[in-house]
């Protein structure tokens, strides 16, 4: 088949040479628009080797003309962010005092903001978003607190965190009275019998409770204090009010004897800056249930 | 034309000889990772002077191989790119260092989940078991999958090999470490363990994981806990200095 016989108005039928079974491949020229693109791609590749870091040499790399680098600029935006911010009321939040920042709208809306988004995002995941807490992550909507609840205390159970590896960290473990061998099951059942009374839950009338009582001052009382009322310096609930961290039937009261509990908070120092502590002190006393 | 027709013919040749085409492909594609990848072996810069990377414990090793073998790093990135609005959420950009006992690295290209590059410490260890086994338990709106199968105990009889393997492609694990790294994956799963002193000497910062009544036989999910509590919390950040790290 002649050449003239593939002209077309698109093509002036030239072909490349090439032939496979009888099928033969045009050499049309490619559209204008597309080969200068390519070109001028090709001309930007040049002049970015020369602006930008792009060649690796022996021992280091060429850096470009204005010695572009990304973590420098990234660095520069959030030290530039931190100072608006800290323009704003954030280096106040540091470092007022709590009464202080109280007494002045603005600066506790701003906590409280800072406070809501920070919880969101650190908080929300145990606390709920909501901070209602649920089994085994205390709700931070009462005004029943296991480590304290002023301010001061707030802030430092946020920053140090509970049962964390740091020094300053809020410590206290439930003891595993049962699986460490301390009491046996029956003693178990009726100490368990006892608490639930403390609280004018129902219990069972078949057990000594004398018996159940006589056991909480031995084993239960250095923490939980004699009438059960608590003690936050070492995180010991309350068990005479109706709020149970880890259940309240008495099988669960029961398994919390056995095993234990240790539930562990985070500390945040490091991983928030002092500001977004202090708001989140401040954003979780406000819920409700702050002394 | 006939200077035209000369080039085709020569391309002619490749294009009927398919394996004279693939060398012509690879001494190409060859080209390019010379002078990408290559350099990136030799220069200083590549990996950050840091201070505290240490290499993985047997127990946070095993979890990265549950890690990998679940997919995590299919929905989770570790990687924090140099982004104000990346370091703003989840803190410090990655370093190359922070990931250079990492055989492969670990950090993604998808984020549906989360990037974990930082999540070392964020939660509780019995907040990542109760997430694991069911993540809307305690995340009502998540959409990861649940892992219920991971409460089965860890398969620990290759741990050593694992080491020895990581030590050939230059994890600094001495040979120490290999020989004891069954009994340092019971080690730190128990913190009443009496050798945790000694567990300690060999991975400094190491912090045990009290695996609760299974001590003496962790779970999977205990050693995947181990590897998510010590993601992005190896290097210290008060004596990284910035300046000197720029790129």
């Amino acid at each position: 088949m002649a050449e003239s016989a593939l002209k077309s108005p698109e093509s002036s039928g030239e072909t490349t040479g090439h032939e496979w079974d009888g099928i033969r491949e045009l050499n049309n020229p490619l559209p204008r628009w597309w080969l200068y693109t390519l070109y001028a791609t090709i001309v930007w590749s040049f002049a970015y080797w020369v602006v930008y870091p792009a060649w690796p040499l022996l021992t280091s790399y060429t850096t470009g003309l204005f010695g572009y680098s990304q973590r420098e600029v990234v660095l520069e935006e959030v030290a530039r962010v931190r100072e608006a911010r800290a323009a704003r009321g954030q280096a106040q939040l540091a470092s007022a005092s709590f009464e202080d920042i109280r007494s002045d709208p603005n600066l506790l809306n701003l906590a409280l903001a800072t406070g809501k988004a920070a919880f969101g995002d650190n908080c929300a995941g145990c606390h709920g978003v909501s901070a209602t807490g649920r089994t085994g992550y205390p709700s931070l909507q009462d005004d029943e607190w296991l480590w304290g609840g002023t301010l001061p205390e707030i802030e430092r159970t946020i920053r140090f965190g509970a049962r964390t590896s740091h020094p300053e960290s809020r410590a206290g473990d439930m003891m595993a009275f049962g699986r460490d061998g301390i009491l046996k099951r029956d003693e178990i059942r009726s100490v368990a019998n006892y608490v639930l009374s403390l609280s004018g839950k129902a219990y069972d009338p078949k057990l000594d409770l004398a018996r159940g009582g006589e056991i909480f001052a031995q084993n239960c009382a250095a923490c939980h204090g004699d009438t059960g009322r608590g003690k936050q310096e070492v995180g010991a609930p309350d068990l005479t009010d109706a709020i149970w961290l880890y259940g309240s039937s008495p099988e669960q009261v029961i398994a919390t004897i056995t095993n234990g509990r240790k539930g562990v908070m985070p500390a945040w120092e490091g991983r928030l800056d002092d500001a977004t502590i202090r708001s989140l002190a401040l954003y979780v006393h406000g819920l409700g249930g702050g002394r | 034309m006939s200077s035209a027709n000369a080039i085709w013919k020569k391309h002619e040749f490749f294009e009927k000889h398919s394996i004279i085409l693939l060398i012509g492909i690879l001494i190409v594609v060859a080209i390019g990772g010379l002078i990408e990848i290559v350099p990136l072996f030799y220069l200083k810069s590549t990996v950050e002077k840091v201070e505290g990377m240490r290499p993985y414990t047997p127990l946070e090793l095993a979890g990265r191989n549950i890690y990998i073998r679940e997919g995590c790093y299919l929905c989770h990135s570790q990687m924090i790119r140099p982004m104000r609005d990346e370091i703003e959420r989840y803190g410090h950009f990655s370093l190359a260092a922070e990931s250079m006992y990492d055989h492969p690295f670990q950090w993604g290209s998808k984020r549906t989940g989360p990037d974990l590059a930082r999540v070392g410490g964020k939660y509780s260890d019995e907040w990542h078991r109760e997430h694991l086994k069911d993540p809307r338990s305690v995340v009502p709106t998540s959409i990861m999958p649940a892992y219920p199968w991971l409460t089965k105990p860890l398969d620990t009889h290759a741990v050593a090999a694992d080491l020895k393997a990581n030590q050939r492609i230059g994890v600094p694990y001495t040979d120490e470490m290999i020989l004891k790294a069954r009994s340092d994956l019971l080690t730190q799963a128990d913190p009443d363990d009496a050798a945790m002193d000694e567990f300690q000497k060999r991975y400094p910062g190491a912090l045990p994981r009290d695996a609760g009544p299974a001590r003496k036989q962790p779970t999977e999910l205990d050693a995947l806990v181990a590897y998510l509590q010590v993601l992005g919390t190896m290097v210290d950040f008060k004596l990284y200095d910035a300046k000197k790290n720029l790129r």
